[in-house]
């Protein structure tokens, strides 16, 4: 998988969660719970979609890794490599 | 056994209610239903909320179409009691139960639906799936009788991505009703308000254990200890669980617990989550992962909307440290929960990084008195700290 299809996915998982946000103008280094306010339930879907959807079981430990949306995208690039 | 007739009627689903809109019929005349399927959409200023029928039997007579708004307490339908359940209805009932890992549940034949204008045909059981998980029935092909869309045409599709717009939710209506019960609040209920601060610590650290060997879909979250030490701590102190009716105090046999819900582009609800004391956290969880989502696309019960017995509020991760609730009439106690945050304690002589939360407690002062309150808090801060044992 490449980083463009990477990038699609994470950013189609966001919208289901902040479907009201335009995440085209999303901040790259903006955390993300601030940024769409985000509480625990959401980010826990959030990382449940993206094990289903890409097979990448997050642990929790490395939730503030995927923080803001480049440090979410270098980590699951890294993961699928 | 009588068979009589009895009245399905527009329900009260909460104190500020006084009206509905009634926007969908699920069932015809003639079909059967069971005690809790749900039968009808009615608009609220809550919300688009689904209504069960409270009887076993069979659908006689409808009598309010679907666009009429009509006074709580009117006649919608009658209801043919003591028809025998069908062995049909138990299968959708069944049907509509998690699903066991896919034995081909032979979709019921009786209730099997039929065609009415600008309705896609679909199994009762399939509807309440796709609609419990966001899914746009006229989007899918359905491989049941006369091309009925049933459960299974929809569990390959759950995965897929789908479109989520709040539905059926008013949010102008829902802040008018969130003004009227706030300010009945605060015009009827004496609130005192406590706070209380403890160390869990020993509780992250139990639930980021449990999860590390869990997947992200069978983790669980601080709220579902929150809730349980919550419903635990009402059986020794029933005072706080019930409502204030008509001059006197009505404690509440069972433990249900209104969950404060921000709703994204502002709102708030607190939809009910049913015998919490009775359910292990990991039922919590399934329970609170099914409420939230249903509760912000605007999609929950009528029984869900109107029987809470206490409320818990907790601001997750937003920064606050406590909050003083304003109790939801008729009930008479809100529990909030702040953010946990990492402070300097004192254990043991030492001063140690721990995480800290603040649990506060407003209650109502014509039911009960400080001194319990704090026994109250005190025992939610004792639970609190060990979520091996709840």
């Amino acid at each position: 998988m490449n980083e463009t299809e990477i990038r699609a996915i994470f950013l189609q998982e966001l919208g289901n969660i902040a479907p009201e946000m335009d995440l085209q103008r999303l901040d790259a280094y903006a955390d993300l719970r601030e940024a769409l306010d985000i509480d625990s339930m959401d980010l826990l879907n959030l990382m449940t979609a993206l094990h289903r959807r890409l097979g990448v079981n997050i642990p929790e430990l490395d939730y503030p890794k995927l923080m803001n949306l480049d440090g979410a995208l270098r980590y699951l690039g890294d993961r699928l490599k | 056994m009588t068979d009589g007739l009895v009245d399905f009627t527009m329900p009260s689903l909460g104190s500020d209610m006084e009206a509905g809109t009634l926007v969908e019929w699920l069932v015809r005349p003639r079909d059967k239903v069971k005690r809790g399927d749900i039968v009808a959409v009615v608009e609220t200023q809550k919300g688009a909320i689904e209504i069960e029928v409270f009887e076993d039997g069979e659908i006689a007579e409808i009598l309010v179409e679907p666009g009429q708004k009509v006074p709580v307490g009117t006649p919608l339908a009658r209801v043919r009691k003591g028809v025998p359940a069908s062995a049909a209805a138990e299968a959708v009932a069944a049907a509509a139960a998690p699903p066991p890992p896919r034995a081909p549940a032979p979709e019921p034949k009786v209730v099997a639906p039929r065609r009415k204008e600008g309705r896609v045909l679909a199994s009762p059981a399939a509807r309440e799936l796709a609609r419990s998980l966001g899914v746009d029935l006229a989007k899918i092909e359905g491989s049941g009788p006369g091309g009925a869309i049933v459960r299974a045409d929809i569990v390959g599709r759950a995965t897929a991505p789908e479109e989520k717009k709040p539905i059926g939710l008013d949010l102008a209506a829902m802040r008018e009703a969130i003004s009227a019960a706030m300010a009945r609040s605060k015009r009827e209920i004496p609130h005192y308000y406590l706070q209380h601060q403890i160390d869990v610590t020993p509780s992250e650290e139990w639930l980021a254990r449990t999860n590390a060997g869990r997947q992200p879909a069978d983790r669980l979250l601080f709220a579902v200890v929150a809730m349980k030490a919550v419903a635990l701590a009402l059986k020794r102190f029933p005072q706080f669980n019930g409502f204030w009716r008509e001059g006197k105090f009505e404690p509440a046999a069972a433990v249900h617990v209104g969950l404060a819900i921000a709703i994204r582009g502002g709102g708030l609800a607190a939809p009910a989550l049913h015998d919490v004391d009775r359910l292990s956290l990991d039922e919590l969880m399934t329970r609170l992962r099914d409420l939230v989502p249903r509760m912000r696309a605007g999609r929950i019960r009528g029984s869900e909307m109107a029987d809470a017995t206490i409320t818990v509020s907790s601001l997750g991760e937003r920064g606050v440290e406590a909050l003083f609730g304003v109790i939801y009439p008729p009930q008479v106690a809100l529990v909030g929960f702040g953010t946990i945050v990492r402070r300097p304690w004192l254990t043991e002589n030492e001063v140690r990084a721990r995480s800290v939360v603040t649990i506060t407690l407003a209650a109502d002062h014509r039911v009960s008195d400080g001194h319990a309150g704090a026994l109250f808090l005190d025992e939610i801060g004792k639970l609190v700290q060990e979520p091996e044992k709840l």
